[in-house]
């Protein structure tokens, strides 16, 4: 309905309005209030538009969800903050891809151009997710957290890009949920491969990267369900998380292509 | 098609607008603003509800629900963790400015 509409887009502007606040350190706080009270406003408004079956699964799933999430971000130490936001951000893309699929799943065959969201919405998500959680484990000292490069780089990740490219290929072409599930699962190996090479202090640069990622992937499903908040929130965060990973690469005298791809050619950081 | 038009001007204006509104943001809210950043895009929870809604055998149900969960991660968390961050910038700022 025009109402709902209407609603989302007054969401829209609230998460506008949420960066711009976010940008200036006087109005940061109100800014982020202000996005989380447009989420809010969103979430009720999909409730009442959709009228979802299982409901009561579904608000389950949420209170978990709230429980779990308010619980983490309240304890965190300030120290373990960035890898907290790496870990809600390798969540979020998870959350994309798997939306994506059950669209896929459920829909059934619906076109080359919605095929295409699908396996860009999946293979965005899935590397966000691994590299997401790849990046928190370097930060919580789980993983080694000077650039690892695995022997044979080359063909490692020529033969993972092309695996990947050409699944991504066959599920436009075909719009099959089994060959979604395997595009999720190389994407996976994918974000894996691309986190590893990075050294340790240029990790929270990579998170910025996952961050827009994760937002373009978004952005991908909101396409996919036709449904134009998503794609406005998504794109917002994908361009804002681009040029914020550039600025924060430029305030530490890097380039993004030298921290994601120096640990390969030996110029990384020892982190 | 004219829809297909529609979202591709809706993309493009908001990729725009994305990039607009924070260039001139100040180093000391990169942190922060990229977490804020994060919370956004937890707004994927409303499409995690839809196909939640909309799921038919028990295995899509479960993949649905855990979409709904791991969103709604991503959103409280998001902003929660945010908030936190600006509390402990707020004090330093203002002490700078004042």
């Amino acid at each position: 309905p025009t109402w709902i509409q209407f609603g989302y887009l007054v969401v829209a502007v609230c998460f506008i309005l949420a960066l711009k606040g976010l940008a200036s350190p006087r109005t940061a706080r109100t800014g982020n209030l202000v996005g989380a009270a447009g989420a809010v406003l969103a979430v009720v408004l999909t409730f009442v538009s959709v009228g979802p079956d299982h409901l009561l699964p579904i608000l389950a799933a949420i209170l978990v969800g709230v429980a779990v999430g308010v619980v983490a971000a309240r304890r965190v130490v300030m120290t373990a903050m960035p890898q907290l936001v790496a870990l809600f951000n390798g969540v979020g893309g998870a959350a994309a891809g798997l939306v994506a699929l059950l669209e896929l799943g459920e829909v059934g065959d619906a076109g080359v151009p919605a095929h295409l969201a699908t396996a860009f919405t999946v293979l965005v998500g899935a590397v966000s997710f691994a590299g997401s959680v790849l990046t928190f484990g370097k930060l919580q000292d789980l993983v080694p957290a000077r650039p690892i490069v695995v022997p044979r780089f080359r063909w490692v990740y020529g033969g993972a890009l092309l695996l990947t490219l050409a699944a991504a290929i066959l599920v436009v072409i075909t719009g099959s949920v089994t060959l979604a599930a395997v595009l999720a699962v190389l994407a996976l190996v994918l974000g894996v491969l691309l986190v590893l090479p990075v050294g340790g202090a240029d990790v929270p640069i990579v998170i910025s990267l996952l961050n827009a990622f994760t937002g373009l992937s978004v952005a991908a499903s909101g396409y996919l369900l036709g449904n134009a908040l998503l794609l406005v929130a998504g794109t917002l965060v994908g361009a804002a998380g681009s040029l914020l990973t550039r600025l924060m690469a430029q305030a530490m005298g890097r380039r993004v292509t030298t921290i994601l791809f120096g640990g390969l050619s030996g110029t990384s950081t020892q982190g | 098609m004219t829809e297909g038009i529609a979202l591709l001007t809706v993309f493009v204006l908001s990729a725009f607008t994305g990039y607009e509104v924070i260039s001139k943001v100040s180093t000391t809210l990169h942190t922060p603003l990229m977490s804020g950043a994060n919370a956004i895009h937890g707004v994927i929870l409303i499409g995690a509800i839809q196909v939640a809604g909309r799921a038919q055998g028990s295995l899509e149900l479960w993949l649905g629900l855990v979409a709904v969960f791991l969103a709604t991660l991503n959103l409280v968390g998001g902003f929660v963790v945010t908030d936190r961050m600006l509390e402990m910038f707020r004090p330093r700022s203002a002490r700078r400015n004042g």
